[in-house]
């Protein structure tokens, strides 16, 4: 069980958060606009990566906050947590 | 039976306290401190239970968690009973019960043993080759299967013990009270680090708390006597927390560890009353140190498991801490030094060895030395290739091993032994290590897996760590430590350290036998009955992975998961594969490391707060009104008031008629309510709502539909313009988080530039909805001030009101199609309220409904039911519902999924109206529609989603989704029952007061 270091909060139990997928996926801003590929690929499309990926995740039971986290899927490392909206900070 | 097997014994057993028990319904004498193992051991008992598959006579073989044969049933009958138990781990008290489990009639007499003969044809995989086929004979094989396999009995009644939860957060914690464990936990404590110790014994020092042998010494003093010394310092440490019975289950990747804690299973039954029996430790550390230690290894030849054949280390415990020969005969059989020591022990006490066999050919240590000086034979280079004796050996035959120990030459002799002690060397205990996801690396040398890489901050040592000799696990856990810690004074500044025993050993995974393999029994995994012969006929079979081979024969699949045996598993895969050992990986060793009673998982979450549920304000009044309840999702939702032992069907037709035709009152309470204030909350709703709300005036309320990206509708609900910002959306009852969390989510994420704040008050208030011709006149006479003509107060509108000076909201809204009020108010005056309209509402015969009710007058009206009337792959065309989406909108959540060509597929499931041929025909939600049941195979239309016998119709209504159905109004259609076919039109979901006269008529 991780501990996740919330940006609002500080570090809690995992039991508190939600994961939300993979992060960094940007609602297209004019959907009307899309072929169904291009509205698919936003849809359903999904790296799922065994290594260092890029997630969203929610304090659900804490201050409600979403946040990403660049995790280690292969040992559930945290390897940074940073705010919706700011640049990652490493690659 | 001899009466003197008890010598003796140490501080640990207290001879001053006689303990009775009763073991199959014989009652025995042990000492207070013995365990159930070492107490049957004193009066001579070694047949404990028969075997899973063979019901092979079996004996404790062990001494601690890892014992595979000695699982009994404690307290049979009673509300206690527990299966599975490790007789090596039960401390005896007064009046403690225990039977064999897995034999009937008797342990002496077992008819399944008849299994033991038929063996020969039933090797690994046995039950899934043969009892495929013929299919239909499942059923006969499985109820023999059945009664003849699983081990113990489950409690038939409630636990009546209590059992918690606890969390610890600790600096250090340190994992097994061995000697190094010990000395870590030391080190750590006096350094400032707030430290935790825990083991699984009653008592600290592992096993060299008994170690009394003059040949490992310690600072010149005996280890026992030194180790003593530092369990008092340490007792005394202020940064140190101890905790004994405390076995840790597992070990979670951020160093989170789950530890059970035993409270009061070595108490008298009468002593345990209102005490927490076991506790579950939540532990989290920012520093872990493993010193589980290490389990001696059985060896693995033929009839390796009768009772009497003990691990050799567990006979030198069983003397050396309680006082227990478990033999007055013994002969040990070793590939390595451990036998020796033993052998050392049971020789101070004038406990006769006949021999000990040794695989070795040469011997050479201090301690073999002495043991041969007291005239114990030492037969070198031989192997034992045959035991004798059914409930316990009596004999054994030997014969020499040839140089490359793969065969046996020249002549057997047999000797005999009441106890036989082996020793295959030691396995590290890495199971925790693995647990937390560490790698292993192995040890060619003396053919062992250890600790390779660490995933958290943490460390093993100590014979888990691959030390075996007294001064490598001193010396190393020193240099460890200090280096772990990062310390550098040591508080052991000089440590001197003597030992007799060297580390040679001889290791043969499967020892030869004169009997070519497929005449032998040689277990590998004791409790599961898997031989070495199971294991090579699976590789013959064709199973490379470990995983594959374990399952296919079920080796290490027991409670114990093979703590002995599963090395040797690797060892003879890789033998007969020719492959090196670690190339074929290890098994995973999971969590627990020794079972946990259901008890210790749920702690206090047993009872009405197993699965908490939520209660509306007027609740109470709903229960002294003879409410039958309906659990929806975690809420308790009255179902319907039967009266006059009235049948659900019977109150929900009077209800339903009463409704209509004068007046019906609702607690609707349970639907999720959403405060949304902030400048931009009507751009917000016209992004998340299909339809459109930026022009909805303030005083107004308007019904919205919620999709998913994908398109597939979410939620629905009412939501009313409350001022100019500031609005109060409603959900479904179960959906209610949800929607909060998606709107957050979208908000947060998506559209942070809104200025929009969102609240649940879903518990701040009660709901209660008052419809049918009669309402108006009683929320006229509950809220006198209110203007309620239609003028001013119209469908889908809300009013602020007051009664008797509190605050309320009154919205007129409807989901029964009938004119209808919904008062919100602060949920402690709720039941007050409804009880006003109840009063108010008695000249005309106001009723109350629940769901049931609300649902069949919805269904009246065509309404859906989300989650009743779609799954998640339905939209709103699919629904007919298209007049709810806003064509002239840029964008709403899902609005470009609603013409991807899989959506706009005319053969979709769509939502329609379903009449029976014959009006009183009720459809059974869930039923299959069809169109020709000839066609084969039949093809599948579509289901029922929602059925009922409308009373206000007079016949039986029922709503479906059907292929194409939006194009096959009156169509005649086919519900395939089990015992007949029932015809349905295809009808107009709406079935009741199409033009909505009802909502609209002048009251
Ligand atoms: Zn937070």
């Amino acid at each position: 069980m991780f501990l996740i270091n919330c940006p609002f909060c500080g570090e809690r139990e995992q039991s508190e958060f939600k994961a939300g997928g993979e992060a960094h996926i940007i609602r297209p801003k004019q959907p009307t606009e899309l072929s169904d590929d291009e509205w698919a690929e936003y849809l359903f499309m999904r790296k799922n990566i065994k290594g260092v990926q890029f997630e969203r995740w929610n304090h659900v039971h804490g201050c409600r906050k979403w946040f990403n986290m660049i995790r280690d899927t292969s040992n559930d490392q945290i390897k940074a947590i940073y705010k919706m909206g700011e640049k990652p900070p490493v690659k | 039976m001899s009466n003197n097997l008890r010598f003796k014994t140490s501080k640990f057993i207290d001879e001053t306290y006689r303990v009775s028990f009763k073991f199959n319904n014989k009652k025995y004498f042990g000492f207070k401190g013995d365990t159930l193992a070492s107490a049957l051991l004193a009066n001579g008992v070694h047949l404990l239970g028969r075997s899973f598959k063979y019901h092979r006579p079996r004996g404790i073989m062990t001494s601690g968690s890892e014992e595979p044969n000695a699982i009994i049933q404690l307290h049979d009958n009673s509300s206690r009973t527990e299966p599975n138990v490790r007789a090596t781990e039960v401390e005896i008290y007064e009046g403690l019960v225990a039977s064999s489990q897995n034999c009937w009639p008797s342990v002496n007499f077992d008819v399944g043993g008849i299994n033991n003969l038929l063996s020969p044809i039933l090797p690994a995989g046995f039950y899934y080759k043969t009892f495929m086929w013929p299919a239909s004979f499942w059923e006969k094989y499985e109820y023999f299967i059945r009664k003849s396999a699983g081990l113990g009995k489950s409690p038939k009644v409630a636990d009546p013990d209590i059992y918690e939860h606890n969390y610890i957060h600790c600096d250090v914690l340190v994992i097994g009270a061995g000697i190094s464990g010990i000395m870590a936990a030391k080190m750590a404590a006096k350094n400032g680090f707030k430290t935790l110790l825990v083991d699984e014994k009653s008592h600290l020092g592992g096993s060299s708390i008994y170690d009394n042998s003059e040949f490992s010494k310690i600072n010149n003093q005996i280890t026992s006597s030194w180790l003593e010394k530092e369990i008092n310092e340490i007792s005394k440490l202020k940064n140190l927390e101890i905790k004994t019975r405390t076995s840790v289950a597992a070990f979670h990747g951020y160093n989170f560890l789950l530890a059970r804690e035993n409270l009061t299973d070595h108490l008298p039954i009468n002593q345990r009353e209102n005490k927490v029996r076991q506790r579950l430790l939540k532990i989290r550390a920012k520093k872990v140190i493993t010193a589980t230690g290490s389990i001696e290894r059985p060896l693995i030849f033929n009839n390796n498991d009768r009772p009497g054949i003990l691990l050799s280390s567990s006979i030198k415990k069983y003397i050396d801490l309680y006082g227990v020969a478990c033999g007055e005969n013994i002969i040990l059989f070793t590939n390595n030094d451990t036998a020796y020591e033993t052998a050392m022990s049971l020789i101070q006490r004038g406990i006769k060895i006949n021999a000990i066999i040794d695989n070795r050919e040469q011997i050479d240590s201090k301690i073999s030395y002495e043991v041969e000086k007291n005239n114990v034979k030492i037969y070198k280079a031989y192997t034992v290739v045959d035991t004798y004796g059914y409930k316990r050996i009596n004999k054994i035959s030997i014969m020499k091993l040839s140089k490359d120990g793969q065969t046996v030459i020249g002549d057997k002799t047999k000797l005999n032994c009441d106890c036989l002690g082996i020793s295959g060397g030691w396995t590290p205990a890495v199971h925790l290590f693995t647990q937390s996801g560490g790698k292993l690396k192995f040890r060619e040398e003396d053919q062992v897996f250890i600790p390779d890489v660490y995933p958290s901050d943490q460390i093993s040592i100590g014979s888990c760590n691959g030390d075996f000799s007294l001064e490598e696990i001193i010396k190393n856990t020193l240099f460890s430590i200090k280096k772990f810690l990062n310390i550098e004074n040591s508080e052991y500044k000089t440590i001197e350290i003597v030992s007799g025993l060297n580390l040679s050993k001889r290791n043969i995974w499967l020892l030869p036998s004169d009997k070519p393999i497929g005449k032998t029994k040689s277990f590998v995994d004791y409790q599961n009955d898997a031989t070495s012969k199971d294991i090579k006929l699976a590789l013959r079979e064709g199973f490379r992975s470990i995983e594959h081979v374990k399952r296919y024969t079920t080796t290490g699949m027991g409670t114990d998961q093979g703590k002995l045996g599963n090395m040797h598993a690797l060892g003879i895969i890789s033998e007969t594969a020719g492959t090196k050992m670690g190339e074929h990986g290890t098994t995973t060793f999971r969590p627990p490391y020794t079972p946990l009673t259901f008890g210790t998982i749920v702690g206090r979450n047993v009872g009405e707060f197993f699965d908490i549920f939520r209660r509306t304000p007027i609740h109470d009044w709903h229960v002294e009104n003879n409410a039958k309840f309906e659990n929806v999702g975690q809420w308790k939702r009255a179902w319907y008031y039967p009266k006059n032992n009235e049948n659900m069907h019977q109150a929900v037709q009077r209800e339903s008629k009463s409704a209509r035709d004068s007046a019906g009152i609702l607690d609707a309470s349970t639907l999720g309510k959403i405060d949304i204030q902030g400048t931009d909350s009507s751009e917000f709703l016209n992004r998340v709502y299909t339809n459109a709300w930026s022009k909805l005036a303030v005083g107004k309320c308007r019904y919205g539909l919620m999709l998913n990206e994908d398109g597939m509708v979410y939620d629905d609900g009412v939501t009313t313009r409350l001022g100019e910002n500031h609005y109060l959306m409603t959900t479904t009852t179960g959906g209610a988080a949800n929607v909060l969390g998606k709107l957050e989510d979208y908000l947060q994420t998506e559209w942070p530039e809104l200025d929009v704040y969102l609240s649940s008050v879903t518990d701040h208030y009660a709901t209660i909805s008052v419809c049918g011709p009669n309402s108006k006149k009683i929320v006229s006479k509950v809220i006198p001030d209110l203007d309620l003509s239609d003028e001013r107060f119209p469908h889908m509108s809300f009013k602020n009101a007051k009664i008797n000076n509190i605050k309320c909201r009154v919205m007129r809204i409807s989901f029964t199609g009938e004119h209808s009020y919904e008062i919100n108010i602060q949920a402690n005056y709720g039941k007050s309220v409804w009880e006003k309209c109840m009063k108010a509402g008695k000249d005309f015969n106001i009723t109350p409904y629940g769901t049931e009710t609300m649902h069949l007058l919805r269904a009246e009206k065509g309404f859906i039911i989300v989650g009743q009337d779609t799954d998640a792959t339905m939209t709103p065309i699919d629904l007919q519902m298209d007049w709810i989406v806003s064509k002239k909108k840029f964008d709403f959540i899902g609005k470009r999924s609603l013409y991807r060509s899989d959506t706009i597929r005319e053969d979709r499931k769509q939502l329609v109206g379903l009449l029976t041929e014959n009006p009183k025909e009720i459809l059974e939600e869930g039923a299959q529609i069809v169109a020709d049941v000839k066609k084969s195979p039949v093809e599948m239309l579509g289901h029922v989603t929602s059925s009922y016998y409308s009373p206000n119709l007079k016949k039986s209504i029922a709503l479906g989704v059907v292929k194409g159905g939006k194009n096959m109004l009156g169509q005649k259609l086919i519900i395939p029952m089990e015992d007949k076919n029932i015809n349905v039109i295809v009808a107009d979901p709406v079935f009741f007061d199409k033009e909505g006269e009802r909502l609209n008529a002048k009251l």
